[in-house]
């Protein structure tokens, strides 16, 4: 059993690969909270897809694919607030012009790059076993920036999502700690990327947190569940994908929906078999 | 009920000269102008969609306005930041957000902690107090997704009261919920107004606002009219406010407002 479990270790790109899941889980878990209870799932999806064209350009400049990333996804996540914010069309109408819109744009730059095939399967399904060293540094440091801002601005974002007239009575700048949620799910995504890829990133953002928020009742408890949930799915599933011989991503997202679906079955007072028992 | 002493009219509390507001460019109230004095308490009554609610959002500064000014102690609306609270419509809060009785109650006083500051023990000490004024300070750990209508009403009353506000906002505190819940808001009501502070709060129901407030505020997308009740209440401006819905039966005055 030690050496099944110690076996995979013995891999440097295995404990970085480890290292960085568990983060990636960690952050996204964190700031996946707001978006299960602020309902932008949606906007999570989209920003995903909308750093394409940032990574598409930074290809073919040279430049750093990250850093194409993390400006596209901050672009777009305040493009979109401030669409929605004039009142003109509803958010998630302009999530779906704006989404479709950047990755259209990034496919059109794709297609006409035929050696880009290769690093866009990194970007849509992730490769966590490909992380480097300087990955690890830039997960570390994105995700810390996250999470302590999430910790320290906790009072105004909890106001902002639970009820905003407060803060307009208290005269807080709703808008700006709008905005920066926006920013803090940019970089959550952007730095999910070489884990789970665009396509899984938004499962990371709410299935962990939606599992936490069957079990708790106050919102740091749900955080840490969810951050719980998020980094034992990670080890799991990297082990799954070890063994099993399955794509990585995609076995941390299945155990993620293991957890999940147990909650709904098992949460008490609110699960499916609590409900037949009473 | 006894008539109450006459409220002196100065220095008012709250002022509203001509206010207009409205959303997209379409207006949604107009030609408000009225006094509040210290203490006072005024029920806002119209039909569904008369503009109730729009001018709670005006005056907390969620709406700006078209024209007209809004003082408090004499000066414009959003120069004292925490002396405005409002209890919202209970439809309007997230009753699955993972927050419990104490947590909400505690947002009261944020507007003391500002955006990074830990509660203090005065602040502890405040809540505990506000529970107790309202009767639920045996559910301070419940998660607010378990509590009654009622319940979920009084957490908000509290969380008001722990703002210590000068003026109180109540969005139709009387609708749908139980008699106790009822008694408990006027309660409140009454130690509020010994403490000085003015409260608005929007009703359908006519008679209470006849019998228990000092002044009516009566809307139908403009101002029909303001004072004591007896003089705002007449059946001219009823028949102003609520149009056809209104029917004369036998010298009582009927008004249907159950369709909109």
């Amino acid at each position: 059993m030690i050496n099944w479990l110690l076996e995979p270790l013995s891999y440097g790109f295995m404990q970085r690969g480890l290292l960085a899941s568990v983060m990636v889980g960690v952050v996204c878990a964190v700031i996946g909270s707001y978006v299960v209870l602020r309902g932008m799932a949606f906007l999570g999806d989209a920003l995903a897809h909308a750093i394409l064209p940032g990574v598409a350009l930074a290809y073919l400049l040279g430049g750093n694919l990250t850093l194409g990333a993390l400006v596209a996804a901050i672009v777009v996540a305040l493009l979109i607030g401030l669409f929605s914010r004039q009142g003109a069309v509803r958010e998630d109408t302009a999530i779906g012009i704006l989404f479709a819109a950047a990755l259209s744009l990034g496919v059109a730059m794709i297609s006409s790059v035929r050696t880009f095939a290769v690093d866009l399967s990194h970007i849509l399904f992730g490769n966590v076993l490909g992380v480097s060293a300087s990955d690890l540094w830039l997960v570390g440091g994105l995700g810390a920036v996250v999470i302590m801002a999430v910790i320290v601005f906790y009072k105004p974002l909890l106001v902002i999502s639970f009820d905003p007239v407060l803060a307009a009575t208290l005269r807080w700048p709703a808008e700006l700690f709008r905005n920066l949620l926006l920013v803090l799910l940019a970089l959550t995504i952007v730095v999910s990327l070489q884990t789970v890829g665009v396509g899984l990133v938004a499962a990371m953002l709410v299935t962990p947190a939606a599992t936490a928020n069957l079990l708790a009742k106050r919102l740091p408890v749900m955080m840490a569940l969810a951050a719980l949930f998020g980094a034992l799915s990670a080890v799991i599933g990297l082990y799954l994908s070890y063994y099993a011989n399955i794509a990585s991503g995609a076995a941390v997202v299945l155990v993620c929906t293991g957890f999940f679906l147990a909650a709904m079955l098992g949460a008490p007072g609110r699960g499916w078999l609590w409900r037949l028992v009473r | 009920m006894a008539t109450r002493e006459m409220i002196p009219a100065e220095p008012a509390r709250l002022e509203l000269e001509d206010v207009s507001t409205g959303y997209n460019g379409r207006s949604a109230l107009s030609g408000v102008s009225f006094q509040a004095a210290h203490g006072s308490q005024v029920a806002i009554v119209g039909p569904n969609g008369a503009g109730k609610s729009t001018l709670f959002k005006v005056l907390v500064g969620l709406l700006p306005l078209r024209s007209g000014r809004i003082l408090i102690h004499g000066r414009p609306l959003g120069q004292h930041k925490d002396c405005v609270a409002y209890v919202p419509q209970r439809e309007e809060v997230d009753w699955r957000f993972p927050v419990t009785v104490a947590d909400v109650v505690m947002m009261g006083r944020y507007n003391r902690q500002g955006w990074f500051g830990r509660p203090s023990a005065a602040d502890r000490m405040a809540v505990a107090r506000c529970l107790e004024q309202l009767g639920i300070a045996n559910l301070a750990g419940r998660s607010i997704a378990e509590l009654s209508g009622g319940q979920q009403q009084r957490v908000f009353l509290a969380r008001a009261l722990a703002q210590e506000p000068h003026i109180l906002l109540l969005d139709e505190p009387f609708t749908g919920v139980d008699a106790t819940t009822q008694e408990a808001t006027l309660a409140l009501l009454d130690a509020l107004r010994d403490q000085g502070v003015t409260t608005l709060v929007s009703t359908h129901d006519l008679s209470l606002a006849a019998q228990r407030f000092d002044r009516v505020l009566l809307l139908n997308r403009e101002m029909i009219a303001f004072g004591p009740p007896a003089e705002a209440l007449s059946v001219e401006n009823i028949r102003r406010a609520f149009g056809g819905r209104v029917l004369l039966v036998n010298g009582a005055v009927v008004v249907d407002d159950c369709c909109r």
